[in-house]
C-alpha cells in the first residue's frame, strides 16, 4: 500500500508551481510582493480555501463532492435570512445555517453508503435541490443590512502594520487541525485506509460506511463555516453565491497533490492549491492582463498536477 | 361498423371543438434566461399581465442559469410543437440561433427582448450603450476637474450587452470609445484597471480589490451592473476609500435603486423588463389577429437614476427609481 510519504512530486508540485508563480509577478510588478497584499489574496481565498477541507475529505475517500457550492449557499441564505426575517439571534441563526449544510451532507453520505450509489451522482442530485432550495427561499433576492456578528469574519484587525482577516484566521486554524487529526488520529488514518483499499480496511475491523457517513457530514458542516465567511466576505446574504464554488474547490485539491482516486494526499496541499489560483487572479489583474488568462492557466496546472499523480501511482506500484 | 364511425364523429368533434378553442387563444411563448433573477421574474409578470389583458395563452420556460442555450433550444422547440405562433425570448447566446430558423420556418414569430441576436424578426430592448452613455456623463461630471483614474468592472468577454455598456460608459465619459456595434472593449490612459466579475457580488468584490492594489488612485469605478457595485463598494470601504469614489451601475433593480439612496452607487441607468414583454406580448396578439409580424428594434427606454443631480446631465430621483424597479422594495 502507497504510503503517502513516498510521493514527492505530487506533495512538492503545488509549492513549486506556487513559489514560481510568485518569483514571477514579484518580477513583473513591484506591487505584489507586500504583506497587504499577500493577506488581501488570502481573504479572497478563504471560502474555497474552506469549502477544499471538506473536499479533500471526501476525495480522500475516492469519492467527490459537486454540491459543496450550492450547499454553501443555502447555509448563507438560511444563516441570514432567519437572522433577518425570523429575527434570531445572529449566533442561532449562524447555528442553523450550519446545521443545514451539515444535514445536506448527512444526506449526501447516506445515499453512498446506504443506497450505494456514486459519490458524482448523488451530489449532482443534491447540487440541484440545494440550489433549487436556495431560489425558492430567498426569492433570488439578495439578503442585505446584516448585524456586525454575521461579518464579524469579515473584519480585520493589524498585525505587524498588515490588515488581516479574522476568516483567513480562521481557515488556517481549521487547515492545521484537520492536517494534525487526519495524520495523528485514527480516525483520520481511517479516511486515508478507507479511499486506499476499502475491502482491506473493512477486513481490518473499520466501518467502512461510518468513515464515509463521518466524513460527508463533516464536509457539510465545513461547507457551512465555508458560507459564513462568504457572507462576512460579501456583508450579503447572496443566494447567486457559490455557482462555480464546486469546480474551484476541486481544483484546489487536485492542485494540491491529493489524487482524486482516493487514499492520497496531504490536505496543506489544497490550500496552496486555492492560493494559486487566488495568486494568478490577482497578480493578472496588477498586470493588467485580462482574467481569462487566469482561467487558461488554471486549466494547464490542472492537467500537470493529474499527471504528475498518475506518474507517482504507476511508479508505486 | 356503425358504434366505430359514431365514435370517430365523436372524437373528431371533439377534436374540432378543441382546435377552434386555440384557435380562438392564441398562444405566446416566453422564454428567459433563468426562472428567478427578480429582472426575469418581473418580465414575466408584464408578459402575464398583458397575456390577461389580451386573451392570449402564455406559455413559459427558462434556462437553469444564464448562458444555459440547450434548455432553451428544447423550449423553442417545445413551444413550436405545442403551437405557440409567436415565441419571445431574452437569448442567452448565439446558439439559439439555428432553433429559431427553425420555429421560423414553421411560421413562428421570434421576437429578441432584451438580448439581441441575429435573425429575430424584431427586437424589444434597452439600448445598452445609451445606458453606457448616461452614467458616463453623469461620472465625469461628479469627478470634476480631477483626473480621472478608472476601474472598469466587467462582464466577461465577448458579451454584447457588457461591450455595449463599457464603450457607451467610455463615450459618455467623454474617452475615446468603440461604437455600439463592437464586441470587443474599449482602454485608454485613464481607465487604469479592468476585471471580469460575471455581474456577482463576491467576483465584484475581489475584482475591485484587485484594481486597488494596481493604482490605489481610482476615483471612478464603472460596474456591468447593481451586485458588482455592491461588491466594489464593499472593497473601496475596506479600504477606506468609499467617500471619494464615484461608483456608477446599470440595470435598475430595486435593490440597486435602494443602493442609489444609500450613497452605495452614485448613479445607475434603470431598465424596464415589463415594458419589454408586454409589448411582445401585445405583438404576438397582433400577429395572431392580422397575421402582421413585427420588424425593427424598439428601444425600452433607460432613465438615470441619481440621488444627487450633477450639471448639465438630466436624472431622475430615488423615488422615482422605487416607484419603477423591479425585485422586492
Amino acid at each position: 500500500m502507497a504510503s503517502k510519504k513516498n510521493i514527492p512530486w505530487a506533495a512538492l508540485g503545488p509549492w513549486i508551481a506556487l513559489l514560481a508563480a510568485c518569483t514571477f509577478f514579484a518580477l513583473q510588478t513591484d506591487r505584489f510582493l507586500t504583506p497587504e497584499n499577500f493577506s488581501l489574496v488570502l481573504q479572497q481565498v478563504m471560502v474555497v480555501g474552506v469549502l477544499a477541507i471538506g473536499q479533500t475529505l471526501i476525495i480522500l475517500t475516492a469519492g467527490i463532492d459537486l454540491s459543496c457550492g450550492m450547499v454553501m449557499s443555502l447555509a448563507g441564505v438560511v444563516m441570514t435570512k432567519f437572522t433577518m426575517d425570523m429575527g434570531l439571534p445572529p449566533v442561532l441563526g449562524i447555528a442553523c445555517g450550519i446545521a443545514v449544510a451539515a444535514l445536506f451532507g448527512l444526506l449526501n453520505g447516506l445515499l453512498v453508503t446506504k443506497i450505494k450509489l456514486p459519490p458524482f451522482i448523488v451530489t449532482l442530485g443534491t447540487l440541484n435541490i440545494a440550489f433549487a432550495l436556495t431560489q425558492i427561499y430567498s426569492e433570488s433576492q439578495t439578503i442585505t443590512d446584516l448585524p456586525p456578528t454575521l461579518t464579524f469574519l469579515g473584519q480585520t484587525f493589524t498585525l505587524g502594520g498588515t490588515e488581516v482577516a479574522w476568516g483567513t484566521c480562521l481557515m488556517i486554524v481549521l487547515y492545521a487541525l484537520i492536517w494534525r487529526g487526519l495524520a495523528d488520529t485514527a480516525p483520520g488514518r481511517h479516511i486515508y485506509a478507507v479511499g486506499n483499499q476499502p475491502e482491506a480496511a473493512r477486513l481490518s475491523g473499520i466501518s467502512v460506511d461510518r468513515v464515509l457517513l463521518g466524513v460527508y457530514t463533516f464536509a457539510g458542516v465545513l461547507y457551512g463555516v465555508a458560507a459564513l465567511l462568504s457572507v462576512a466576505r460579501t456583508g450579503v446574504g447572496d443566494p447567486q453565491a457559490g455557482q462555480t464554488e464546486n469546480l474551484d474547490a476541486i481544483t484546489a485539491v487536485v492542485l494540491g497533490g491529493t489524487s482524486l482516486f482516493g487514499g492520497r494526499g496531504i490536505l496543506l496541499g489544497s490550500l496552496v492549491g486555492a492560493v494559486i489560483v487566488g495568486v494568478f487572479r490577482n497578480g493578472l489583474t496588477l498586470m493588467g492582463v485580462a482574467s481569462v488568462y487566469q482561467t487558461l492557466i488554471t486549466g494547464i496546472l490542472v492537467i500537470l498536477a493529474v499527471t504528475a499523480d498518475q506518474m507517482s501511482r504507476k511508479g508505486a506500484r | 361498423m356503425s358504434f366505430k364511425i359514431k365514435a370517430t364523429m365523436a372524437f373528431s368533434g371533439l377534436a374540432f371543438a378543441a382546435g377552434a378553442a386555440v384557435a380562438a387563444q392564441p398562444v405566446i411563448g416566453l422564454i428567459t434566461k433563468t426562472e428567478t433573477n427578480p429582472f426575469f421574474v418581473k418580465m414575466k409578470e408584464g408578459a402575464q399581465a398583458e397575456a390577461k389583458k389580451l386573451n392570449v395563452k402564455l406559455m413559459t420556460a427558462s434556462g437553469k442559469k444564464d448562458g444555459d442555450s440547450a434548455s432553451q433550444i428544447t423550449a423553442i422547440e417545445n413551444m413550436t410543437a405545442a403551437g405557440a405562433k409567436t415565441i419571445l425570448i431574452t437569448s442567452v447566446g448565439d446558439a439559439i440561433i439555428p432553433a429559431v430558423k427553425k420555429a421560423q420556418a414553421k411560421g413562428v414569430q421570434v421576437i429578441a427582448l432584451d438580448s439581441p441576436f441575429d435573425g429575430a424578426d424584431a427586437l424589444y430592448a434597452t439600448d445598452n450603450y445609451q445606458a453606457g452613455i448616461l452614467i458616463g456623463q453623469y461620472a465625469k461630471a461628479a469627478l470634476g476637474d480631477k483626473p480621472a483614474k478608472i476601474a472598469m468592472l466587467d462582464l466577461f468577454p465577448g458579451h454584447p450587452v457588457g461591450a455595449q455598456r463599457h464603450n457607451g460608459f467610455m463615450k459618455g465619459f467623454g474617452l475615446q470609445a468603440l461604437d455600439a456595434k463592437s464586441n470587443d472593449l474599449s482602454k485608454t490612459a485613464e481607465t487604469v484597471c479592468a476585471g471580469d466579475t460575471d455581474g456577482d457580488q463576491a467576483k465584484g468584490q475581489t475584482a475591485m480589490e484587485n484594481c486597488l492594489q494596481k493604482n490605489p488612485d481610482i476615483n471612478v469605478v464603472y460596474t456591468i451592473n447593481e451586485p458588482a457595485a455592491a461588491g466594489a463598494y464593499n472593497a473601496l470601504k475596506k479600504a477606506g476609500k468609499d467617500k471619494d469614489v464615484v461608483i456608477v451601475s446599470v440595470d435598475g433593480g430595486c435593490a440597486g435603486v435602494a443602493n442609489v439612496g444609500k450613497g452605495v452607487i452614485a448613479a445607475t441607468s434603470q431598465q424596464y423588463p415589463l415594458k419589454m414583454a408586454a409589448m411582445g406580448v401585445a405583438a404576438g396578439a397582433e400577429y395572431a389577429k392580422s397575421g402582421k409580424k413585427a420588424t425593427g428594434y424598439v428601444d425600452t427606454g433607460v432613465t438615470l437614476i441619481a440621488a444627487k443631480k450633477v450639471k448639465d446631465v438630466d436624472s431622475k430621483d430615488v423615488k422615482v427609481g422605487t416607484d419603477l424597479c423591479w425585485g422586492k422594495k
